[in-house]
Formats: C-alpha cells, structure tokens, sequence
C-alpha cells in the first residue's frame, strides 16, 4: 500500500497519490484501489485518509455556515444575494422582518435594497435547492460600517490558524473586529482606518503565502513592523 | 501567399522547420494569464498562439439550458481576424463551431460535470495565431484553464496530432504540412489514465500508417503532459521561491 508523493507536496488533477486501502477525502477520487487528485493542490496524508488541500477553488455552500454576501435583486417575498458561489442564494422576507408583512402594503427594498452586504448563516441547501439564508441570530444582519475583503474561499482555515491561533493574534495586534465568511468574503470593522488597513494588509499576505511554513511568525512581525512606520508618519506629521 | 513547397522533407530526412520527423515544436505554456477570468492559460506552440479563458461553475443563462443532474459545459473556438494571413472573417464560421463542439467534447470526460448541478462552465478560445494543429494546442490550453479554476477534473487533458507528409509519418503538423501533407490525425489523451477523448482522421492513410501516426500523436502527447503540468506548478512554486 504505497503512496507516491510527501505530505504536503504540489499535485496537479489526475496524480495518482495512493494506492490500496486507503480513503479519499476531499479533492480525490477513487477508481479500483487507486486514489487521484481531482484539483491542483497540496497532499496531505492522514492515517488512512488522502486529502488535497486545493489552492484555486470557489465556494461550495454548506449547511451552517456563516456567509457575507451582496443584496443583488428585491423580490415579491425576499431577495436574492449573491454568495460568491455557483448558486445564488434567497433569503425570505418573513425571515427578516418579525412583524408579519402583505406584499402589497411593505416595500421590501426599504428594509434591505440592492447592494447591500449582509451577514447570514445557510440554514437549507442540497444539489435540488438553491441555498436558503437566515439573519435571525445574533451577530448576523445588514452591514452598516467596516471594510470588505474578498480572498479565496479554500484559504479561511489557514486565516483561522490552528485553533483560531492566527485570527486571534491579527484581532488583538490590530484592534479589529473580524468576520470571516466561509465564502471568502472578511468584513473588518476597526476603530481607526490605520487599523482596518493593517489587518486587510496582514489577511492579503495570508492568502499569498498560505501554504508556506512559519507563517503566523512572520505576520506578527510584519504587524509590527507596519504599526512603527505608522507611528513615525504620524509623528512626521504632527511636526509639520 | 506563399507557393507550395516541392519538397516537404528534404534528402536528410528533416522537415521545413528543420525539425526531426517525430519532433514537436516549441512549446511554451503559462497558467493564470487573465485576471479577469476564474482559470485561464496561454499556449505557444510553433507559431501557434492561443489564449484560453474558463467562467464558473456560475449560474447559467439561459436558464432553460440548465440541467438537473450535472454542469453544462460550454465551448467558443474563435480565430482572430488577424490570425492567419489573409483576414478571416469574425463572424463564427462552420470551422469555427465544428471545432468548438470537438474541443468541448475533447474535454467534457475529464470534467466532474455531476458535482455542480444546473450550473455552467464556459470555456472560451482565442486563436491570436494559427499555424496548425490549432485544435490540439487550444484543448491543451484549455484543460489548464479549467484546472486553474479550481474545478475538480479526472485529469488534465493533453492533444497532439500527427500525419502524413511526403510518405512518412510525422508528429505535429504545421499548417504547410497540414495543407499540402497526405493525411492528419489529432489525438487527445487523459495520460494518466490512458484514456483517449479526442481521435480524428483527415486524409487517406493504410490501417498501419493509421496506427503508426495514431502512436506517434500518443507519443507526443505523453512529451507536453509533463510541460502542461510544469506549467501550472509554477504560478505557485515562484510564490514559495521568492519567500525562501
């Protein structure tokens, strides 16, 4: 039962990784005992399980997960929101608002109009049904301040670090308030606008650099160089 | 316009270009040229040069052509009007479309088209340059695209042709030997798993010279497949270099 590459090595679709008893996981498939990659990614070889951890990938909605998306049409009974994924995803009037509502007499582009960012939690998809949101928990709803960063959906975990290590260190070094979406969409809200453009800073190395070692160091270094120079301009400034 | 030459391969044994007759072209391929798109590549093959660019999986429009069980996939081979040397016509001509429906039919095994139900791929081919052989280099370009876009794939698809000139099998034909040449066989392969999804046939060859040339294009294919996937490596490995 031999396999043919080293954890964390570059493999193109159609590689053969494994062969045997093993289980494919995700980004493979299994044709007679032999495991292929099925994405251009790194290997990862866990007990029994072959993994490929993709480098390009879109968003593929899952139950549970928190979303920020973009209001893109006002419907009869709800909006439609562009989720960044191949399915446009719906969100029911009846949801939003607790009163109940007669189409005729609300206008529901008063409450939420296109081109509004919305944070929401999928609470229904499968392969027949468009994704389904909901904004009735705390912390999710309409966007009202902070910025917006789009980074590819497969580099969230390595955002979110072992434990939620590198998420944590950038919210403390930078004073942030972060909300990652699982559609690769971040919204930062931070007291200051130095403070907003640090952490995008910090996200945008994370998502070049994701698949190399020793990262979290190095962005906590980078944090700290960038706030100096800050302090610098700003004393520069106060003196002229 | 240039004369019909009178020899395509001299005493030596050596083609118009110089070359062996079971040598390829040059090739030079590069991953991720195009922004704008989701995946996209670029192929230099010859004088050949292509441009590939891949949206989706998205939602399809019309929505009428949606299926309820897998991925349309959906392919547009244009040449540029400045691709050849007497202007063509932008219009999609019959070549145009024969070839488009070729290529997507080339590719469309190596796609995971049942993950991603009533959703749409698009593939879209530029020819800047044609010098032959367009069909195999286009389908090379764009089964890199589709992999740059994150879609889950059996495999990269590779094509090559091989034919006839002057009586003796060669591999990779240029647009002269294309024209002038005796017969053309494209191939495309899925080298991995040894799987052909692309085999056609212009010209008059024996069954021996079919099967020759057919091996041949095989052959070549199995030489670009390590350059194809060299070539969508590197948008990465350069990453890792600069940081070491």
């Amino acid at each position: 039962m031999p396999t043919f590459f080293e954890r964390r090595q570059l493999v193109t679709p159609g590689d053969l990784l494994a062969e045997g008893e093993y289980i494919p996981g995700e980004n493979t498939y299994k044709v007679d005992q032999k495991i292929y990659a099925s994405k251009l990614g790194l290997v990862e070889y866990e007990d029994k399980k072959v993994d490929v951890v993709a480098l390009r990938a879109f968003y593929v909605p899952k139950v549970g997960d928190t979303v920020i998306g973009t209001i893109v049409e006002v419907g009869f009974n709800g909006w439609t929101v562009d989720i960044s994924s191949p399915y446009p995803a719906l969100l029911r009037a009846s949801d939003v608002l607790s009163r109940p509502f007669r189409p005729q007499r609300n206008d529901l582009s008063e409450v939420l109009n296109a081109g509004d960012l919305v944070i929401a939690k999928i609470i229904d998809y499968d392969r027949a049904h468009d994704p389904q949101l909901t904004v009735s928990e705390p912390g999710l709803g309409k966007i009202t301040r902070g910025q917006v960063v789009e980074i590819t959906p497969t580099k969230i975990p390595r955002l979110i670090g072992r434990k939620g290590s590198m998420i944590s260190m950038i919210k403390k070094e930078t004073d942030c308030h972060i909300i990652l979406g699982h559609n690769g969409t971040i919204l930062v809200t931070g007291k200051r606008l130095e403070n907003e453009q640090l952490a995008i800073m910090a996200i945008h190395k994370i998502e070049e650099e994701s698949h190399t070692a020793g990262l979290t160091d190095r962005i906590t270094q980078m944090i700290e160089k960038e706030k100096k120079k800050q302090k610098e301009e700003k004393k520069n400034e106060s003196k002229t | 316009m240039s004369r019909k030459p009178e020899k395509l391969i001299d005493k030596k044994g050596l083609r118009l270009d110089g070359r062996k007759p079971d040598e390829l072209r040059p090739i030079k391929i590069e991953v991720g040229v195009l922004p704008n798109t989701d995946g996209s590549a670029y192929i230099q093959q010859g004088k050949n040069k292509i441009l590939a660019g891949v949206y989706g999986p998205r939602e399809l429009h019309p929505k009428h052509l949606a299926l309820p069980d897998r991925t349309v996939l959906r392919c547009r081979y244009r040449m540029a009007p400045f691709s050849v040397q007497e202007r063509k016509s932008p219009a999609p001509s019959r070549r145009d479309i024969e070839l488009s429906k070729v290529i997507r039919e080339a590719l469309e095994p190596s796609v995971f088209l049942e993950y991603y139900p009533r959703t749409g791929i698009d593939i879209h081919i530029e020819v800047l340059q044609a010098d032959g052989g367009t069909r195999c280099a286009s389908i090379t370009a764009a089964s890199l695209a589709l992999a740059d876009a994150g879609i889950p794939m059996q495999d990269l698809v590779t094509a090559c042709a091989a034919g006839k000139v002057d009586n003796t099998i060669v591999l990779d034909l240029m647009d002269t030997e294309d024209k002038e040449g005796g017969a053309d066989v494209p191939v495309a392969l899925m080298p991995n798993l040894n799987a052909i999804t692309l085999l056609q046939m212009d010209g008059i060859l024996s069954l021996e010279e079919f099967e020759k040339a057919a091996n041949l294009a095989l052959e070549g294919c199995r030489k670009i497949y390590p350059m194809q996937k060299e070539a969508l490596k590197a948008k990465y490995v350069s990453v890792k270099e600069v940081e070491e």
